[in-house]
């Protein structure tokens, strides 16, 4: 079972990422059964068929926008965004619109190149779930990794998580 | 100048932890090169030809004494007793050694510095007028707006991995002395005819690759909107700037793809959904940080001082330094000194620890201990009396720091160039050498009057070679180096990108052909005219046919 951290914990995490290989076909390929994340394309092709599932979600690909999501965001559970190179920061800005556009209140969890030195920047733009691929962290590199998420106490900007920038926060100007 | 409180001294403390926790991982192997890379960048640090180089940042160009005595001991303790000043106004180290860049990280904390994004695909250090606060055409001080924007753009976390890195500036004057429409995105702030503060704001200006000057996305914001504005352009270009090919990455290039005005409108709806919301600047928070520029404790004084007449009359070194190296200041009595770090026979930018500690000594003896950094990678002691200017001038001078060129064909910007940078094609610190000694007599440069040579390595334009009204770009072609010539670009309020006059030449024939550039300026000059107007004027071929008449047959001209 894959680890993901949640609320600052290493936990065990029973939801699947169908991911289409090369030649699957976004209409017929099998939605395996129990919690799963199935691909935009998927989503949109079967939300007829997928509809009576409760443990469903739905993950948007680096370029895939927010917006595909707007219709629906309050029946799915997870939400998920593909890091498909850390590098590739779009996945912050849409993380960012399905949290304040959107409305979007379930669990946004990042997937794909998820790194322990950009969780503290994913948590603020609004993920709750972080999902490293499997087998990059062990057990114990994880554990150390949530260290991380507290890189920064105070950050000076508003983003998701603490919306009010730090000059409306806390009282400025006390000497260092 | 602004000093840090508690929250400012908090980050740069937990930077330093985070820093050096990253570089304990890279030693150890548990970052790949591939992930540490990202990381280091974003902290100013590269891996060079010979060593690594950190990249300090120096907002918008302002340093106290202490920092700079810092800076100081950092070129002693960890580098090789020197230092560079950067075209964006940063200070480079050449020689660091990587695992002991975390100390040098904690030790510039200590007096309020840091290296954050000072590299990497995300908004870099803010730049502005080094003249801010003391220039006679000054509208509205940029310095407090550059350090909001600054704090505003530190781990932003949205955009710390953009397509490409993002630059940005702010002006205040009526001259444009921040370069602000070749920037990513350029501020004006200014007093609309209401009596407002705003910002005129430009977008995808930028050198590199692909030069562009800025276009205007808004002509008035009003300054409570700034920061949900900026916000709006970065989430834009975040989602749509190009990320499939480096060299189209830079916001310019979604710019030109989109056209301003689709762009403009993009911009324009996803700040609806920000303006008025959380980052709405307040006028608690701009008072705050507006109140640490307030002026230093200027005494009154006049203009003209007799002593200070007399000398200019009796002391011809001393007047042409104090004709070139010396600026009018707001305040009578008062002046602004730019110390040129353009000596012959020194790269230009180039600072010894000696003579940073000297520097900082005579910013606490003369002008209230701050001093700035220009983007002509100079330095500036903003707020000298004119009744101390003799004695500084004789200090200065002892210390080999009054070379009275500022302005002149021997002030040349240039990047590290081939010497030390891994991404150079061709050196230029050289290159500059030749020119400074070639035209070493002070008439004939005086006589040739204001003009800006840029030399930059390669395409990455660090020295800016476009906006020089001269610009000489670094080139390899099979493993050689050639330096290809611009002429008629020019920066400040007229920015022009100048146009490349024909093939490429070896090092060797470069002064010649600043020579025969400077011949034609001479011969087709009208009376006072500066050569990017008689550029402008009469056009490119007149230079041309100067330059490469003489060749036989183009047998030493490699092609393009």
């Amino acid at each position: 079972m894959a680890k993901v951290i949640k609320s600052g914990q290493v936990v065990a995490d029973g939801w699947q990422v169908l991911r289409l290989a090369d030649g699957d076909n976004p209409e017929s390929v099998a939605v395996p059964p129990g919690p799963v994340l199935v691909p935009l394309a998927v989503w949109q092709a079967r939300q007829a068929d997928l509809a009576g599932r409760t443990e469903l979600g739905v993950w948007l690909d680096s370029q895939e926008p927010a917006s595909a999501l707007a219709e629906a965001i309050d029946r799915l559970p997870v939400v998920a965004v593909n890091f498909p190179k850390f590098a590739d920061g779009r996945g912050y800005s849409t993380a960012t619109l399905l949290r304040t556009r959107y409305g979007f209140r379930g669990e946004l969890r990042a997937i794909g190149d998820v790194q322990r030195d950009q969780f503290f920047f994913l948590q603020r733009c609004g993920f709750d779930c972080l999902q490293p691929a499997e087998g990059k962290y062990s057990d114990a590199q994880l554990e150390a990794a949530l260290a991380s998420l507290a890189d920064f106490s105070e950050p000076y900007q508003g983003a998701v998580d603490r919306p009010a920038p730090v000059w409306r926060r806390l009282q400025r100007g006390v000497a260092a | 100048m602004y000093r840090y409180d508690v929250i400012d001294q908090r980050i740069v403390d937990e930077r330093v932890a985070q820093f050096r926790d990253q570089t304990r991982r890279y030693l150890a192997g548990e970052l790949s090169e591939d992930e540490f890379r990202p990381l280091r960048l974003q902290n100013g640090l590269y891996i060079q030809r010979h060593a690594p180089m950190l990249r300090i940042a120096v907002p918008y160009g302002a340093l106290r004494s202490v920092q700079l005595r810092m800076l100081a001991r950092i070129a002693r303790e960890y580098d090789r007793g020197y230092g560079h000043f950067t075209t964006r106004q940063n200070i480079q180290f050449n020689w660091p050694e990587l695992p002991k860049v975390p100390e040098i990280l904690a030790l510039l904390a200590s007096v309020e510095m840091h290296a954050i994004q000072t590299s990497g695909n995300c908004i870099r250090n803010f730049t502005s007028d080094p003249f801010a606060g003391v220039a006679g055409d000054e509208r509205i001080d940029p310095r407090p707006w550059a350090e909001i924007l600054r704090q505003w753009s530190t781990f932003h976390p949205e955009f710390a991995y953009l397509p490409r890195k993002f630059k940005m500036a702010v002006n205040g004057a009526a001259e444009d002395r921040a370069v602000i429409r070749v920037h990513d995105i350029g501020l004006e702030v200014y007093r609309n005819a209401a009596g407002e503060t705003g910002f005129r704001v430009l977008v995808g200006g930028g050198l590199g690759r692909t030069p562009i000057i800025g276009k205007e996305i808004a002509a008035f914001v009003p300054w409570q909107h700034v920061l949900t504005y900026c916000e709006a352009i970065l989430r834009v270009y975040n989602l749509h700037g190009r990320r499939d090919n480096l060299y189209k990455a830079r916001i310019k290039i979604l710019v030109q793809a989109l056209g301003i005005d689709e762009f403009r409108r993009q911009v324009e709806d996803e700040w609806q959904h920000l303006k008025d919301g959380p980052s709405t600047l307040t006028e608690d928070e701009v008072h705050r940080v507006a109140d640490q520029f307030e002026d230093p404790a200027y005494e009154a004084l006049s203009d003209g001082d007799p002593d200070y007449l007399q000398l200019l009359q009796a002391n011809k070194p001393f007047a042409a330094w104090a004709r070139r190296n010396v600026r009018h200041h707001k305040r009578a009595g008062y002046v602004s000194v730019v110390i040129s770090l353009k000596k012959t026979g020194v790269p230009p930018g180039d600072i010894t620890a000696e003579q940073m500690d000297l520097v900082a000594d005579w910013a606490d003896a003369y002008s209230f201990g701050e001093l700035r950094v220009t983007h002509e990678q100079n330095l500036v002691l903003a707020d000298v009396r004119q009744t101390d200017l003799f004695a500084l001038w004789q200090q200065l001078r002892d210390a080999g720091l009054a070379t009275p060129n500022i302005g002149l064909l021997t002030d040349i910007i240039c990047c590290p160039g081939g010497d030390f940078c891994a991404l150079a094609n061709a050196k230029s610190i050289p290159i500059a050498e030749a020119i400074q000694s070639r035209f070493d007599d002070l008439d004939y440069l005086y006589d040739v009057g204001n003009i800006e040579i840029n030399i930059s390595g390669c395409m990455n334009a660090c020295g800016h070679h476009h906006v020089g009204n001269i610009g000489i770009l670094g080139v390899d072609k099979n493993g050689e180096e050639w330096y290809q010539v611009t002429i008629g670009g020019a920066q400040g309020n007229d920015a022009s990108i100048g146009k490349v006059i024909g093939p490429s030449f070896a090092a060797a024939e470069m002064p010649a052909v600043i020579e025969a550039l400077l011949d034609t300026y001479v011969a087709q000059r009208f009376e006072d005219e500066l050569f990017v107007d008689t550029v402008r004027r009469v056009g490119v071929e007149p230079f041309k046919t100067r330059v490469y008449g003489g060749r036989v047959g183009g047998k030493k001209v490699a092609n393009g």
